[in-house]
């Protein structure tokens, strides 16, 4: 089996997205499951499913939820929460969105699970403004659910209370790092925080908190049903289960794929039918701009946490972006580069000062009149950015740029010899007839 | 403005959907929308001025009824994006950031919106306009300019206002979450591969939880 619909087994029910079509794909069945269960032994399963973040870093989920001090006393006796990062934005991840577009309710199945597992009554989904009509269906299954008994007072008889509100964020990428979003959910600017202390002791209010993406809680309840084992059957040594990879580009059928975590990107364009006719793949991201670019080379490299680590770059959101040849790299990394500019909370020197300056960079290098000095100065400043900023923004704004020379010099030096960029535009659009460039 | 602040354990909570709902009002945040929050959450204006404008959703001049926002972010600029911002412009005689004079359509160049799949990307008043061409550009802002527009690719069956919109972000539902499609076709593509070609996840022995995962009553 190459693919393995769970999340996204019933999407194309016309209602998915109702609370009817959930319930009868054995929707809220997990949560009584889980109540009747000891919060820890929810939380240890989800350790032994070895369910690992699938919002970018990996972090096993189980594992934060260890972290959440319980009992009466210091930290634990404040009031818990649960955050779920929905706030999607990192370029090319796409995920999250039509996910929650089409089953919602998975996701507040899991945001009641594990918020009964780290003992927390108070839950927020932290969601991006520019996506409305999935709040609006964020909203209506929030309210669904409480009237039907799976949030409010006393869920299911348990004794176990939850509220569940859903924000909408305001236009900012940083909030998407989880300590930038809890100081934009505290009603501040969206700037990262120190790190220790870790939200897990220190989050929202100061109080303990787990921040966790969207398809990492909404797996939860297939967990609670199928039982770790279940779940540990997918997937390879390290990562284990199904997750989404987004599939998007010059490719013929873009979209969503789920299958488990180890499929390789030659596979998915094997099956889904490979690049647009007539072309061939150039390079690629494996999961969103702030992974290392990747090339045909790479294309059996297995898509989990260590088979991308282990080929210099990083699952992230597997948000595979796959450009073909018509594709100038100067141009595609230049306008992340804007992004991360435009991005950049501004709160630390070396990603603000370096982003804008970068950009003004590669502007001339793309424009044709850069010189050689310049691409040294560019992978300079990447060094002084990378591991010298607050958070990950920094680092992630490094990466087009250092794999991109390293992976093709020669055209970045094309563009200085040759006075300017040697790409037609047209011919990289989804509207142009016109074939391979001669 | 106080029902929103009562969903929060703590009051200031309620500042960015606050400034949602201000701007629901206005078409902008005005200098007396950031007044009222801060008289309402006990803060200056100064403190409220500066969370508005750091987010970029927060306008600081009105946006047109029908605030087109066109995704130049790499992939979407590749494949078309970067042609299709050239061609609004120029057609709505405008530049990024300007509203057309009558007030109708104000257009801004957007980061990646988290459609991928569906390149190139256009978003009216945060609605999806999934997979543009030149033509169905030149047809959704005629439609904006005219106050007909067509309705999302995924989205309500009409699309609301600038306006509407921004009263939803404030948490204020508008009833239409059960209108449009529950998915587009490049979200159901895996689903329907793994159809054609049998695939499907391991049957789940539904009787055995875990070792570990002891009941309650065990």
């Amino acid at each position: 089996m190459v693919f393995t619909p769970v999340l996204s087994r019933h999407w194309d029910d016309a209602d998915s997205f109702t609370i009817d079509s959930y319930t009868r794909h054995d929707g809220y069945t997990a949560l009584p499951r889980a109540l009747a269960m000891e919060p820890d032994a929810v939380i240890a399963l989800v350790k032994e499913a070895g369910l690992r973040g699938r919002g970018g870093a990996g972090f096993p989920t189980g594992m934060k939820w260890g972290f959440i001090p319980q009992g009466d006393e210091g930290q634990g006796a404040k009031p818990h929460y649960l955050v779920v990062n929905a706030d999607e934005s990192e370029p090319g991840t796409c995920k999250d969105t039509p996910f929650l577009m089409a089953n919602p309710h998975a996701l507040v199945e899991g945001v009641a699970i594990a918020s009964y597992a780290i003992r927390s009554s108070f839950a927020v989904i932290y969601v991006r403004g520019e996506i409305v009509h999935v709040i609006r269906r964020l909203q209506q299954a929030v309210l669904d659910a409480y009237a039907a008994g799976h949030l409010g007072k006393d869920i299911h008889g348990s004794g176990f209370d939850l509220d569940v509100v859903v924000h909408s964020g305001s236009g900012a990428y940083i909030c998407g790092e989880e300590t930038a979003l809890l100081d934009s959910l505290e009603g501040y600017r969206g700037q990262p925080r120190l790190r220790p202390p870790f939200p897990a002791t220190h989050g929202l209010y100061a109080s303990p908190t787990v921040v966790n993406n969207v398809e990492s809680i909404a797996s939860v309840p297939a967990i609670v049903l199928g039982g770790a084992q279940w779940f540990s059957s997918m997937g390879t040594e390290k990562s284990k289960g199904f997750t989404l990879y987004s599939l998007s580009g010059h490719v013929k059928n873009p979209g969503q794929y789920e299958a488990p975590l180890g499929i390789t990107l030659r596979q998915l364009l094997d099956l889904s039918g490979g690049m647009r006719e007539g072309h061939t793949l150039k390079f690629w991201t494996p999961g969103g701009s702030s992974t290392p670019l990747l090339t045909e080379e790479h294309l059996d490299v297995p898509l989990d946490y260590e088979g991308v680590a282990a080929a210099g770059s990083m699952l992230g959101t597997k948000a595979l972006q796959c450009f073909d040849e018509t594709t100038c790299v100067v141009r595609a990394v230049l306008r992340w580069t804007e992004f991360y500019a435009h991005e950049s909370c501004g709160k630390c020197t070396p990603c603000r000062e370096g982003t804008y300056w970068m950009v003004q960079v590669l502007q001339r290098l793309e424009a044709g009149t850069g010189t050689e000095e310049d691409i040294a100065t560019l992978l300079d400043t990447c060094d002084n950015i990378f591991g010298r900023s607050f958070c990950a923004l920094g680092d992630g704004a490094t990466s087009p740029i250092v794999s991109g020379v390293q992976l093709f010099r020669e055209e970045f030096l094309a563009h200085i010899t040759g006075a300017g960029c040697p790409f037609d535009p047209v011919a990289s659009t989804v509207f142009s007839t016109a074939g391979t460039p001669a | 403005m106080r029902e929103i602040i009562a969903r929060y354990p703590k009051p200031r909570s309620a500042l960015l959907p606050m400034l949602h709902l201000a701007q629901s009002e206005e078409g902008f945040v005005s200098p007396e929308g950031i007044a009222m929050c801060a008289e309402e959450l006990g803060l200056t204006k100064a403190e409220v001025g500066a969370v508005a404008t750091f987010y970029t959703m927060y306008r600081r001049r009105p946006a047109g009824e029908y605030h087109v926002g066109i995704c130049t972010n790499t992939l979407c600029a590749v494949l078309g994006g970067d042609e299709l911002m050239a061609r609004a412009k120029e057609h709505l005689g405008i530049g990024n950031n300007e509203t057309t004079p009558d007030g109708r359509v104000s257009l801004e160049h957007v980061e990646c919106n988290a459609a991928c799949d569906y390149a190139p990307v256009v978003m009216v008043n945060w609605e999806f306009f999934d997979d543009q061409t030149p033509e169905s550009l030149r047809e959704l802002l005629d439609g904006c300019l005219a106050g007909t527009p067509p309705a999302p690719t995924r989205g309500p069956s009409t699309l609301c206002t600038f306006k509407q919109a921004s009263r939803v972000l404030a948490g204020f539902p508008d009833g239409r979450a059960g209108e449009g499609v529950q998915a587009g076709p490049a979200t159901l593509a895996g689903l329907e591969l793994a159809k054609q070609r049998g695939d499907s996840a391991p049957a789940m022995t539904t009787t055995t939880t875990t070792q570990s995962a002891t009941s309650k009553d065990a």
